[in-house]
């Protein structure tokens, strides 16, 4: 039986007692640190205190849940300057770690490329081919990978249950499920187009519901 | 094998508990993720610039810059001049008097704090660097 880091990481979690939305204070621009206080600046440039309050609320980061606030509308950010550039999205959930000491990661692409575009990660955080990246969470906690963003501008890595969401043996269903469908459909593509041989050994972390692409 | 990846884990872990453990205990910081930029700035006698991430996003989705505009996720590994900013470029694509208020408001945008190096600034639970 391998040693499991299971104690530290009910620890942490401990550590990390659910807490009402906007639960602390935004520093002043005066006192933050970066700003020069005796600039000019202060007094003109708005205070996060004053803006994002009126936002849905989170616990960490910016205290705001940023996909909540677009989804609802909240804040309307353009997705381009160039309005004839095409805003690309793709629905499709790719689970990850599916066995190991904690819950499975589900990794949303529509989450994401409603605010980011697809050469933001591909090909040069991760190749767009499951089970193609050795992702790992010491190289996230060092800022690659997901860590680019996540511990940088998204939602930071203290928030574990956000990335590891789903429990190993749901997430194993489903990634069973999807495997049967994809062998059943490659079956029949076989059929077809013999040839091919681009999709076949499917590695094991797949993706969740394809509804585009 | 899976011995030898839970050992490999370790030491994350361990990181990560040193990173919560001091997260908690500085109060002043900057919001989540400013960036100074400052690799000219100073040296030419300017205050180095401030770049505020929440104030943009909630008007443009990160696609605008990181993909449109051509602004290289990394802070500091982007050598914006004026000269880029009056043509049009980086921040010029919007502070250019339509989109945004133009470049002359000097001030807005170098409003930093002398001596501080380029990088992203944190604050709450991260408390710090995207690099851990
Ligand atoms: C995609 C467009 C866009 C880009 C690129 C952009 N900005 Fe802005 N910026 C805006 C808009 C829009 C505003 C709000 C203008 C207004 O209120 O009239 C703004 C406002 C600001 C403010 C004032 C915030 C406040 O508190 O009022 C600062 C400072 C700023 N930008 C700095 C920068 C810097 C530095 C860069 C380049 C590193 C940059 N911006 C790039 C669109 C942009
Ligand atoms: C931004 C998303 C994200 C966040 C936040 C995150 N992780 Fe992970 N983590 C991952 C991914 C992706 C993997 C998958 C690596 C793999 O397949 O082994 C992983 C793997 C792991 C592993 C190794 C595999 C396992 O299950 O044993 C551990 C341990 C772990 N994370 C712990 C944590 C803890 C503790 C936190 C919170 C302090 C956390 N993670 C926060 C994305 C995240
Ligand atoms: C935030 C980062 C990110 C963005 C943005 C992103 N992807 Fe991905 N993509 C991933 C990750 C992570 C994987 C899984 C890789 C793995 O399993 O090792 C993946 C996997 C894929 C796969 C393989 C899926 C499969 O079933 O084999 C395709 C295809 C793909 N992405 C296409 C796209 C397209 C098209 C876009 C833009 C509309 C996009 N991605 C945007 C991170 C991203
Ligand atoms: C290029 C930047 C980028 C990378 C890389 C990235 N993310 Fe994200 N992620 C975001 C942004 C932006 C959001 C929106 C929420 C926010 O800003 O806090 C987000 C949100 C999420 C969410 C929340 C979804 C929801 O519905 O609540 C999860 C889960 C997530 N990311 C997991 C991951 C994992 C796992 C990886 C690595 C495989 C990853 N992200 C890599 C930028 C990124
Ligand atoms: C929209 C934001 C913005 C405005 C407005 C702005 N700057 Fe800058 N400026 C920058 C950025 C970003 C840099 C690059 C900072 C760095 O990396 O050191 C820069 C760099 C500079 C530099 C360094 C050398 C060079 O030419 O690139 C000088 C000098 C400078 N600015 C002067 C000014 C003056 C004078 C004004 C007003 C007329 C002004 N700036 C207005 C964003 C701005
Ligand atoms: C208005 C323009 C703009 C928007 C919108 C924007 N960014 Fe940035 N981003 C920048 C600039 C400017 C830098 C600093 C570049 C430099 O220092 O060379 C930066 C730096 C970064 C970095 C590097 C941080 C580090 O640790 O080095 C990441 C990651 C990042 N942005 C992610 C995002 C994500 C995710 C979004 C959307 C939620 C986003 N950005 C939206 C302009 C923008």
């Amino acid at each position: 039986m391998p040693f499991r880091p299971t104690v530290l990481i009910a620890l942490l979690f401990a550590s990390m007692a659910p807490s009402t939305p906007h639960a602390g204070e935004w520093a002043k621009l005066a006192e933050d640190g970066v700003h020069d206080p005796n600039g000019p600046a202060i007094g003109l440039l708005q205070q996060p205190g004053d803006a994002l309050p009126n936002l849905p609320g989170d616990t960490a980061g910016n205290q705001v849940h940023w996909i909540k606030a677009l989804r609802t509308g909240v804040i309307q950010p353009r997705p381009s300057i160039d309005p004839a550039r095409e805003d690309r999205r793709l629905d499709k959930d790719i689970y990850l770690d599916l066995y190991g000491s904690m819950p499975s990661v589900r990794f949303p692409h529509l989450a994401h490329t409603e605010w980011l575009d697809c050469t933001n990660c591909h090909d040069h955080l991760f190749l767009p081919k499951r089970g193609a990246n050795n992702i790992s969470m010491f190289l996230i906690l060092q800022g690659q990978q997901c860590g680019v963003c996540h511990g940088a501008v998204a939602f930071p890595l203290t928030e574990c249950s956000r990335c590891h969401s789903v429990p190993n043996n749901q997430a194993q269903r489903i990634v069973a499920a999807i495997e049967a469908e994809e062998a059943k459909r490659s079956a029949a593509d076989g059929d077809k187009a013999a040839t091919d041989s681009g999709s076949q050994s499917q590695p094991r972390v797949l993706d969740g519901k394809a509804k585009t692409k | 094998m899976r011995a030898f990846a839970s050992l490999r884990r370790m030491p994350a872990l361990v990181l990560l508990a040193v990173a919560l453990g001091t997260g908690v205990s500085t109060r002043s910081h900057a919001e989540y993720a400013d960036v100074v930029l400052n690799r000219t700035a100073e040296k030419e006698g300017m205050r180095p610039v401030v770049f505020p991430h929440w104030f943009h996003r909630i008007r443009f989705r990160c696609k605008v810059c990181h993909a449109e505009l051509g602004f290289k996720m990394r802070a500091g590994s982007n050598l914006v001049t004026m000269g880029d900013i009056i043509d049009g470029k980086f921040c010029g694509a919007c502070h250019n008097g339509e989109i945004a208020w133009a470049p002359e408001n000097c001030d807005l945008c170098h409003s930093g704090k002398p001596g501080l190096p380029p990088g992203i600034f944190g604050g709450h639970e991260t408390n710090g660097p995207g690099i851990w």
